[in-house]
């Protein structure tokens, strides 16, 4: 799937695959796509919440090798 | 008009409890429906009272401010007692102690991995008796949080202030360990007090207390 932009939010703990998420879909304007790439275990239900709480919508979200890829696109 | 309107509902029992039944059942429709409609268009609202001014516990507040505000909420800290070194312009004089904290993990950051497995119990006597203890263990912190990916205090503050975070001094702990306002950030617009305080949490829909 295309995406606008990408977040490389490896090797990052929480709160910071969120806040670097939240700073990326600032520069997109409203239903462009953001792709994240985390390692944080954490950041699949969190990523989930986030976009519950925020309106953005979680288009998927895969794992491969302990590494995590979202889409999210922007409300 | 209205008196006769009055007087049938007087003369009418039967209507008046029909209206009131009707009443109720429309109230049990469209209430739960115009609350969440209030709630949703409230914009969520947080205050976090921070008591603690070591490396450790400087984690929580700014965790969960920067990531309150990341999801759109209004956030507010309350910076007391020694919660205020948070407030520092320096922040890498924030320290950690082992010492009569019995639940902090003693591993060391480096060496081979049975090496980082071990838990080091040293006895508080013992803590107590060597120099630069507390220092050591600060530094070994400094270098798990790197080695962890976990942001340094210093960064999660910054975002915090980018992100729009409402940074409060509490002024009678100011007064009272002689602190000098130049001693904090400039970000720090205000210096307050349990009044200012509590109608703030009143108002919000999380209140801590860390």
């Amino acid at each position: 799937m295309n995406f606008d932009k990408e977040l490389d939010a490896r090797n990052l703990s929480c709160p910071l695959p969120i806040l670097k998420t939240k700073k990326a879909l600032n520069d997109l304007t409203s239903g462009q796509v953001l792709k994240i790439v985390a390692t944080d275990p954490g950041s699949v239900k969190d990523m989930q919440a986030f976009a519950n709480q925020t309106g953005h919508a979680l288009l998927s979200h895969s794992e491969e090798n302990k590494t995590y890829v979202f889409l999210m696109r922007k409300k | 008009m209205e008196k006769q309107l009055e007087r049938s509902a007087a003369v009418n029992p039967d209507l008046d409890r029909a209206i009131a039944a009707r009443i109720d059942a429309l109230l049990d429709e469209r209430l739960e429906a115009k609350l969440a409609e209030i709630r949703a268009a409230k914009t969520p609202a947080m205050t976090i009272i921070a008591t603690k001014g070591t490396l450790d516990w400087a984690y929580p507040p700014f965790i969960l401010a920067s990531t309150g505000a990341a999801l759109g909420w209004d956030v507010s800290i309350f910076f007391t007692f020694y919660g205020l070194e948070l407030l520092k312009k320096d922040l890498r004089t924030l320290k950690v102690s082992p010492l009569g904290n019995p639940a902090m993990p003693m591993k060391m950051p480096m060496g081979p991995e049975w090496f980082r497995a071990i838990r080091w119990n040293v006895p508080n006597a013992i803590q107590s008796l060597i120099p630069a203890y507390e220092a050591f263990a600060t530094k070994m912190m400094q270098k798990t949080i790197r080695n962890k990916g976990v942001a340094p205090i210093s960064e999660l503050r910054a975002l915090c202030l980018e992100a729009g975070v409402n940074l409060v001094g509490c002024q009678m702990t100011v007064d009272l360990f002689g602190y000098q306002p130049s001693d904090f950030i400039d970000e720090v617009k205000e210096y307050v007090g349990a009044a200012t305080f509590l109608p703030m949490a009143r108002d919000a829909d999380v209140s801590l207390f860390i």
